[in-house]
C-alpha cells in the first residue's frame, strides 16, 4: 500500500522513540516528554486542523491514517486525543495552545453545564474517563448551551482530576470541572458538529488505533510461529497454529479495510455509517485477535516481560471507547430497520 | 512486517448511473419471483433472463469487443454483480462463463476458440461447467486422474469429474485432466468439451441434500475430442487452473448467498424492532459493508492488472462465515420452525439457506484450503 509522506515521518519518528522500556514507564505514570516534543515538532497533533489556523489542511483521511501507525507502534501518547481537541477548537475558530490536549465528554449522557456570566462564561460538571486529562494542558470541551453546541477551551487551572485508568494503565481520569472562562475561550461548534459527531470521531481514531494494533499482532505472531520449535520443529508448520494465524489475518485485514473506510468518511461529513461500521467491525476483531495472538504465543505472552500484552491490552479496552460494538450496531440497526428491508442493500452500497 | 494489504477501492463514478440501469431492470425482470426462488441466486438457472442481460451489455463487460465484449472497467462489472446477487436474479446460464471460462479463453485460447465462443458468451447464450473435481480428487486437485491420450486428429479421454454444477444444462466444460507425464500438476492440461456435440459422455445427476438437481457426475468413456479442444499450452494445465481459481474467489457471491434471508428478517421484524434485534441487523449490515469494501479493493487490483489470490482467499474466508452466521441468526431472532413448504417468504427463504449454508464453505475451495492459502501469503508454508 502506498504510504503518505506523513505517515512515513510518523513511522520513523516512532520507530526512534517508542521502545519496551518506555511504554513499561508510561504505565508507571511517567509521561513520555521526550517523546511527545518530538512528535509535536513534527506537527502530527494538527493534523485535523486547517492551515489558517497552524495545521496543514491536509486530507483528513490521510491525517488520521498516522493514528494507524500509532497503534501499530503502541504509542503510549493523548495523539488522537489533541487531533481531536485540535479539531473541535479550530472548527470553532479558537486557539489552539500547543502541548498534550484531551476533549470531554466522553462518556455517553454525560453533560457539562456551560451558562453565560456577565462577559463570561461558567463551566461546570463532572466528567469521567477523560483520556490524559492528568497530562493535558486544556481540554476542548463540548457543551451546549440554549441548544446550541458550544467548544469550550478548559485551560490547567479550570479543573482538577483524580485518576483513574483502562486495562492498558493509559489515564482515563475523572475531572471536576469549575472554572469561570473569558468570552474568547468559548465558541458555537463548526456547524454540524455535535456530540454524536465528537463520538463517531472518537470511534473513527480508536478504530484505526485498533486496526495498527490488530497489523502488529499478526507479525508479532507470525514471526513467533516460525520462531518457536516444539517436536522438533517451528509451530507455524502445524496446521492448528496456521489456521489460527489465518484467522487473525483475515480479521486484521477486515479492521483494517474498515478504519480506512471511516477515516475517509471523516473528511466527507462525518458520514456516521462508515463510521458504525468501523467501530462494530474493529472492536469485535479486536477481542478475537488478541485471543489468537495470546494462544499462538501461549504461556511466554502472558507474561508482564513479553511485550505482547502491551498490544492486546488496549485492544480490550479500546473496544469499549467512544461506543462499544453493541451501542454504534444499535445506532446502525436501527436506522436500517426504520428505512425498511428494500432499502437495506441501496444503504449499504450508498454509504 | 507481515502484510495483508487491502488498498482503498478506487472510485467509480460512473458505475452509479450503471446501478440504476441495473436496479431498474431487474425490478421488472425478477417482479414475478419468489424470495425463496431469488434465494437460488447464481445458481438459479433461466437461458431467457441471461439472454436479457447479454442483450444489456452486462455480459463480458471488460473483453475487447473484437469477442463481443464491452471494454468496460472491472468495477463497472462489480457493480452489475452485487445488483444481481443483491437481488437474487438467475444468472446461472451465463455466471461461470462470464466469471471464470470465458476470461481462460481470452487468456489462453486459440483466435478460432475466441472468435466462435466469445461473442455467444457474451449474448447469454453459451453456459458453461467446471470439470474440476472427481471422485478421489476434491480439495487435492492435483491428485486428478482423468487422462486424455493423444491419438490421431486428437485426444481420447477416460475418466470421471463430480460436483459438476449445471452439467446437464451447459454447452461446454472446462476439463482439467492429465494428458502427459510427470507427478501432481506436471502433465496436465485444459480441455474445451462441447457438451452438445460430443459423444461417449453420461451426465447424471447427484442430488443435493434439499432433493435439488445442480450437481452432476460425468463420465468420459473412450470420448474423442479433436485436436482444437486443447484449450492453452499443453502441460500447463496446473498454471491455467490456479488462475482461474482467483477468479473464482473474490466477488460477491462469496458474501451476499444468505442476504435475503436477512433482508425477509427485517420485513418480519419491522420497521422498529426489539434492541436485541436492532443490534444484530447494525452488526451483519456493518460486516457486509466492510466485506464489500474489501471484495471492491479485490476489483481494483484485477483492474489494475495485479494477482489478487491472496486477498481473494481472505474474502471468501470471512465472506462464508457471514453467510452461514446470517440464518443461525435469523433463526434465533425471529420465533419459528424451518419447513421447506412453507408458503411464509421468510421461512421458506429461510429453511432453503439453512440447507444450502453447508456448502458455502466447501465450494471454490473449503475453508481448510483458503486457511492454508492464507497462511502461505503469510510465510508460514
Amino acid at each position: 500500500m502506498t504510504e503518505s509522506l506523513i505517515e512515513a515521518t510518523a513511522e520513523r519518528l516512532f520507530g526512534d522513540h517508542i521502545s519496551t522500556r518506555l511504554l513499561a514507564a508510561a504505565e508507571q505514570g511517567t509521561f513520555a516528554a521526550e517523546a511527545w516534543q518530538a512528535v509535536e515538532d513534527a506537527g502530527l497533533p494538527r493534523g485535523l486542523v486547517p492551515e489558517e489556523a497552524g495545521g496543514f489542511g491536509m486530507p483528513a483521511a490521510e491525517a488520521l491514517a498516522i493514528l494507524r501507525v500509532a497503534g501499530r507502534h503502541v504509542v503510549p501518547l493523548p495523539l488522537a486525543e489533541t487531533m481531536a481537541a485540535g479539531w473541535l477548537l479550530a472548527g470553532a475558530g479558537l486557539d489552539i495552545p500547543d502541548g498534550p490536549l484531551t476533549i470531554a465528554p466522553v462518556v455517553r449522557g454525560e453533560t457539562l453545564s456551560l451558562t453565560r456570566r456577565g462577559q463570561e462564561w461558567h463551566l461546570a460538571g463532572t466528567a469521567t474517563r477523560i483520556p490524559w486529562g492528568r497530562d493535558a494542558v486544556a481540554v476542548a470541551v463540548l457543551a451546549e448551551h440554549q441548544g446550541t453546541p458550544m467548544v469550550a477551551r478548559l485551560d490547567r487551572d479550570g479543573f482538577t482530576t483524580t485518576p483513574g485508568s483502562n486495562l492498558a494503565h493509559e489515564p482515563r481520569d475523572t475531572l471536576r470541572i469549575d472554572a469561570a472562562l473569558a468570552s474568547a475561550a468559548v465558541a458555537p461548534a463548526a456547524s454540524g458538529v455535535d456530540a454524536q459527531t465528537l463520538r463517531a470521531l472518537g470511534a473513527t481514531m480508536r478504530s484505526l488505533q485498533m486496526a495498527g494494533a490488530m497489523a502488529s499482532l499478526l507479525s508479532m505472531s507470525t514471526q513467533y510461529a516460525l520462531d518457536r520449535t516444539q517436536f522438533g520443529k517451528p509451530i507455524g508448520k502445524f496446521q492448528a497454529i496456521q489456521h489460527n494465524l489465518a484467522i487473525l489475518g483475515s480479521h486484521q485485514a477486515a479492521a483494517g479495510a474498515a478504519a480506512t473506510g471511516a477515516a475517509e468518511a471523516v473528511g466527507e461529513g462525518m458520514r456516521l455509517f462508515p463510521i458504525a461500521v468501523a467501530k462494530i467491525r474493529t472492536g469485535e476483531a479486536a477481542g478475537l485477535c488478541a485471543s489468537l495472538a495470546h494462544q499462538v504465543h501461549g504461556a511466554i505472552g502472558f507474561t508482564y516481560e513479553h511485550s505482547l500484552h502491551y498490544r492486546t491490552r488496549r485492544l480490550l479496552s479500546w473496544r469499549n471507547e467512544f461506543g462499544s460494538e453493541s451501542e454504534w450496531s444499535l445506532l446502525l440497526g436501527r436506522h436500517l430497520a426504520a428505512a425498511g428491508p428494500d432499502r437495506l442493500w441501496p444503504e449499504i452500497t450508498s454509504a | 512486517m507481515v502484510d495483508l494489504p487491502f488498498a482503498p477501492p478506487p472510485p467509480c463514478p460512473e458505475a452509479e448511473t450503471l446501478r440504476q440501469e441495473v436496479r431498474t431492470f431487474l425490478a421488472e425482470a425478477l417482479a414475478d419471483r419468489t424470495p425463496a426462488q431469488r434465494a437460488e441466486s447464481w445458481q438459479g438457472h433461466d437461458p431467457e433472463f441471461s439472454r436479457k442481460v447479454g442483450a444489456k451489455g452486462w455480459i463480458a463487460m471488460t473483453w475487447p469487443k473484437q469477442y463481443g465484449g464491452h471494454e468496460r472497467s472491472a468495477l463497472e462489472r462489480y457493480v452489475v454483480l452485487e445488483e444481481m446477487l443483491a437481488a437474487g436474479a438467475p444468472v446461472s446460464h451465463h455466471w461461470i462463463a462470464d466469471r471464470q471460462s470465458g476470461p481462460l479463453i481470452l487468456r489462453v485460447g486459440t483466435d478460432e476458440q475466441k472468435e466462435t465462443i466469445l461473442p455467444r458468451i457474451a449474448r447469454g447464450e453459451a453456459m458453461f461447467c467446471i470439470g474440476m473435481s472427481e471422485p478421489d480428487s476434491g480439495s487435492d486437485l492435483a491428485a486428478t486422474r482423468t487422462r486424455a491420450t493423444r491419438v490421431q486428429g486428437g485426444y481420447v479421454v477416460n475418466g470421471t469429474k463430480v460436483w459438476t454444477s449445471g452439467a446437464h444444462q451447459a454447452d461446454y466444460m472446462i476439463l482439467f485432466c492429465r494428458t502427459g507425464e510427470g507427478q501432481r500438476h506436471e502433465g496436465t492440461s485444459q480441455l474445451l468439451v462441447d457438451l452438445r456435440n460430443t459423444s461417449g459422455l453420461s451426465i447424471r445427476p447427484i442430488r443435493a441434500l434439499t432433493g435439488e438437481h445442480h450437481f452432476n457426475e460425468v463420465v468420459f468413456t473412450d470420448t474423442f475430442l479433436p485436436e482444437t479442444a486443447l484449450l492453452g499450452k499443453e502441460g500447463d494445465g496446473w498454471n491455467q487452473v490456479t488462475n482461474e481459481l482467483a477468479l473464482e474467489r473474490s466477488g460477491p457471491e462469496r458474501f451476499l448467498s444468505s442476504f435475503l434471508v436477512l433482508t425477509e428478517m427485517m420485513r418480519v421484524l419491522g420497521p422498529e424492532p426489539g434492541e436485541r434485534a436492532a443490534i444484530a441487523i447494525g452488526r451483519l449490515a456493518a460486516h457486509i459493508h466492510a466485506l464489500r469494501r474489501m471484495s471492491r479493493s479485490v476489483a481494483g487490483m484485477l483492474q489494475a492488472g495485479e494477482n489478487p489470490a491472496l486477498q481473494a482467499a481472505l474474502v471468501k474466508e470471512l465472506g462464508n462465515s457471514l453467510e452461514q452466521e446470517i440464518p443461525e441468526i435469523a433463526r434465533l431472532l425471529v420465533d419459528c420452525e424451518p419447513s421447506l413448504e412453507s408458503d411464509d417468504r421468510f421461512l421458506a427463504t429461510l429453511s432453503l439457506i439453512t440447507l444450502h449454508a453447508p456448502s458455502f464453505s466447501l465450494r471454490g475451495g473449503t475453508r481448510e484450503i483458503l486457511r492454508g492459502m492464507i497462511a502461505r501469503g503469510l510465510g508460514l508454508r
